[in-house]
């Protein structure tokens, strides 16, 4: 995830300073770890120094007076670029998940056990995000967030019942095996 | 389960086979009032089978299925099939509604089997299509609906009566995922609102999400733990 360009996104709606930038980017993202203010400030500077976002003045609006950032020329094209981008299909497979029924057959733990308690708290959490966006107040944020992550969350449970099938077969095969 | 006490509807240890396949073996499964429960498990897992023990569309060739206490699988035909129609909703994959009948009468219809006057049946009618997002379709007849209106009216014709329990078997399996979503959205706040029972059964995790529990089968019986809310 690129902060840079997701701040670079919402400085081209017009110039901000970095309360109103943390603000817009909690709404538009409305499922993904809030950003520090820190971390808006620190980005901001960094895209001054590298050309590509410019102080444009300050506003105080009756509080404490603050800096506002607007997009260069190079910045504009910068996020451009970047959002036309393909993005790599994961390139490694890396995933908690994968890494511990792995971890588990190695171990001569209970991958299957393992994979039905995951598949529980994997559908909790699909019971969370489906009334989120379905609530009737659902902003359009709430409900491509929440869809991304059932989608993603789905497939995993996808993986997950494949596995447990292909485990199954396996011990079954093992089983005559060792009978034979 | 701690809100539901007293299942509205339980099966216990259920046996079936169809022919020489055995599809249930010792499946139980407990609905309670108003609660939303999803059965999910592998094609050929026996959750088809076991929806249509339960809303005694099958009878079991052994083990017990009661509603509100009753033994459903002991009921002589007739009473069978007048709980069917006053008590529970049924929905299909492919909605089976009456080609030759406008949305409306199709949704109207299951009232006058009641003995509603054709009048107030498609009165209440227009209200149920209207819940489901189908009022502007109405006039029409099935083959002129799409796949998600044609299901939502097939929803709204399983809610009219005012069902106790709704049993909807792959509901959205027919439909994209966006037609899907319209049609579960409105099943379950219908269900809500009129405090209706709900079992659903899907292959779909993300509609078994919709529910508040989910009951996973395995060959025909229980797959490990149930996974609940």
């Amino acid at each position: 995830m690129s902060t840079r360009h997701i701040l670079l996104g919402l400085l081209a709606g017009g110039p901000s300073h970095g309360y109103d930038l943390k603000r817009r980017h909690d709404d538009h993202f409305p499922q993904a770890r809030p950003l520090a203010y820190g971390q808006v400030y620190t980005t901001l500077q960094r895209l001054v120094r590298d050309g590509l976002a410019e102080v444009a003045g300050t506003d105080a609006d009756g509080g404490p007076e603050r800096t506002l950032y607007r997009l260069t020329a190079a910045g504009s094209r910068e996020v451009g670029d970047w959002s036309g981008q393909v993005t790599a299909p994961a390139p490694f497979v890396t995933n908690e998940i994968f890494a511990k029924v792995v971890v588990a057959i190695l171990t001569g733990g209970d991958p299957a056990a393992h994979l039905r308690a995951q598949r529980a708290a994997h559908l909790a959490r699909m019971r969370e995000l489906t009334a989120l966006k379905t609530a009737p107040d659902a902003s359009l944020a709430t409900v491509l967030a929440a869809d991304y992550a059932l989608h993603h969350l789905d497939a995993d449970l996808r993986w997950m019942t494949t596995t447990q099938d292909r485990l199954t077969s396996l011990t079954a095969l093992t089983a005559e095996v060792d009978r034979a | 389960m701690t809100n539901h006490p007293a299942p509205l509807v339980a099966a216990r240890d259920l046996v079936k086979a169809h022919g020489r396949t055995p599809a249930l073996r010792g499946a139980s499964l407990e609905l309670g009032a108003g609660e939303i429960v999803a059965v999910t498990g592998p094609s050929g897992s026996g959750k088809s089978t076991l929806l249509h023990c339960l809303a005694g569309i099958v009878r079991p060739d052994a083990g017990s299925v009661t509603y509100g206490g009753e033994r459903l699988d002991r009921l002589p035909e007739r009473r069978l099939s007048a709980l069917r129609r006053t008590e529970f909703g049924v929905v299909f994959q492919f909605g089976q509604l009456i080609p030759e009948l406008t949305a409306l009468d199709n949704v109207a219809l299951p009232l006058m089997l009641a003995g509603t006057a054709r009048g107030a049946a498609q009165e209440s009618a227009g209200e149920w299509l209207e819940r489901f997002g189908a009022r502007e379709h109405a006039g029409l007849r099935p083959g002129e609906l799409s796949g998600g209106q044609a299901q939502r009216v097939a929803l709204a014709r399983a809610l009219v009566t005012g069902p106790r329990v709704v049993f909807a078997d792959e509901p959205t399996g027919a439909l994209d995922s966006l037609a899907g979503e319209q049609a579960m959205t409105a099943l379950v706040r219908a269900a809500r609102a009129s405090g209706a029972a709900v079992l659903v059964v899907t292959h779909d995790a993300q509609v078994a999400a919709y529910a508040d529990r989910e009951v996973r089968l395995r060959d025909g019986a229980p797959a490990g733990l149930e996974v609940g809310a």
